[in-house]
């Protein structure tokens, strides 16, 4: 174990859906070596700094971590993220089909550096968790995804489906390729205990490769330390899940830097 | 609430941004997770000009407590406002959405 490597952390171009051209987040660990990759989809309000702080973490830990800025669409590099936020919002949000389409564009971004494993994670926060999901059921080769507190992967109401979000995921779950991770707050009301609990019956019926950990005394965004939601000691066994599940599933021995 | 729910609404009025001041004709109105509050969940304004874009805006992000609390005061400060000068505070028809 050895701490307080170098990384480099930036922002990169990178091709997304149907090939455009946006931003992302990019850190890598500085030492020499190959590394996993992971993608991180950030969450409804945007490209936050909290969402560079993980990708920041990730490479903290041996990974090379991609966030796409999922609203470059709406405006210029120069625009605060919080603006292109509010303008996607209040046009009803992303669609999942460009969402998955930048996910795979970040994912070939991190496959085509030189110094990639060509093992890839995706995890996602909040609506990334969700997005996750729909990752794990429809993108090829993605080797471990974790969902931490993705709402609305089971939806109640079918009047929340339309054309940018036409499927609940949990009805994807059959053609899910990946190990799954998932991490919950009982506290929380989106998703609730109760559809967790749904999304964990389904992936168990079919067989997946799964993992769900849930947090009492912990609601929506438990592992955010810029939100009141922060818990911290649920939140450091959080992380070492997550480190646990990546370590396994991305080739430990690249990773192994600051793990426990 | 983790969604795109947003409740919009026309207005007349303006409002002081980054670049000083603006006419706006939008309020996007919504409850969800902040950008820059520590709350979990914040009732959120956005103000914007959509007759202009609407790329500029004004923002808020209030305790959902305070919310209440701004409407009560607001609709207060309309009622002395009646009573001070008359007809001056009535409602103004604007387009609904």
């Amino acid at each position: 174990m050895s701490f307080y490597q170098g990384l480099q952390a930036e922002v990169v171009p990178f091709r997304g859906h149907n090939g455009d051209q946006g931003e992302a987040y990019y850190a890598r660990p500085l030492r020499s070596g190959k590394f996993p990759g992971i993608v991180v989809i950030h969450h409804i309000p945007g490209w936050c700094e909290w969402t560079t702080e993980v990708v920041r973490k990730l490479a903290h830990h041996g990974y090379a971590a991609i966030s796409p800025h999922l609203y470059f669409r709406e405006g210029g590099p120069n625009e605060s993220p919080d603006d292109l936020g509010a303008r996607i919002r209040a046009a009803g949000g992303v669609a999942d089909a460009q969402v998955m389409g930048d996910v795979a564009g970040a994912m070939a971004y991190l496959r085509a550096q030189p110094n990639a494993t060509g093992k890839i994670g995706v995890i996602g926060f909040c609506s990334g968790g969700r997005h996750t999901y729909l990752a794990a059921c429809t993108l090829k080769d993605i080797d471990a995804a974790v969902d931490c507190w993705g709402g609305n992967v089971v939806v109640d109401n079918p009047k929340d489906l339309n054309d940018k979000r036409p499927v609940a995921p949990i009805d994807l779950t059959e053609k899910m390729m990946c190990p799954l991770l998932g991490i919950f707050g009982n506290d929380d009301h989106n998703p609730t205990a109760d559809q967790v609990n749904r999304t964990e019956a389904v992936l168990k019926k079919l067989g997946k490769n799964y993992e769900f950990h849930r947090y009492n005394g912990a609601g929506h965004a438990f592992f955010n330390n810029m939100r009141d939601a922060y818990r911290p000691d649920q939140a450091m066994d959080g992380w070492r899940k997550v480190f646990d599940f990546f370590n396994r599933h991305l080739a430990a021995s690249a990773a192994s830097i600051a793990a426990e | 609430m983790c969604s795109y729910i947003v409740e919009k609404t026309a207005l007349v009025g303006s409002a002081k941004g980054r670049k000083g001041w603006m006419r706006i004709d939008t309020a996007n109105v919504y409850y969800d997770h902040p950008y820059y509050s520590t709350l979990d969940h914040v009732l959120a304004i956005d103000f914007t000009n959509e007759g202009e874009g609407g790329r500029d805006r004004v923002a808020v992000e209030l305790s959902a407590e305070s919310a209440r609390a701004l409407v009560d005061r607001i609709l207060a400060a309309l009622a002395s406002g009646d009573a001070a000068h008359g007809a001056a505070a009535a409602p103004v028809a604007i387009a609904a959405e």
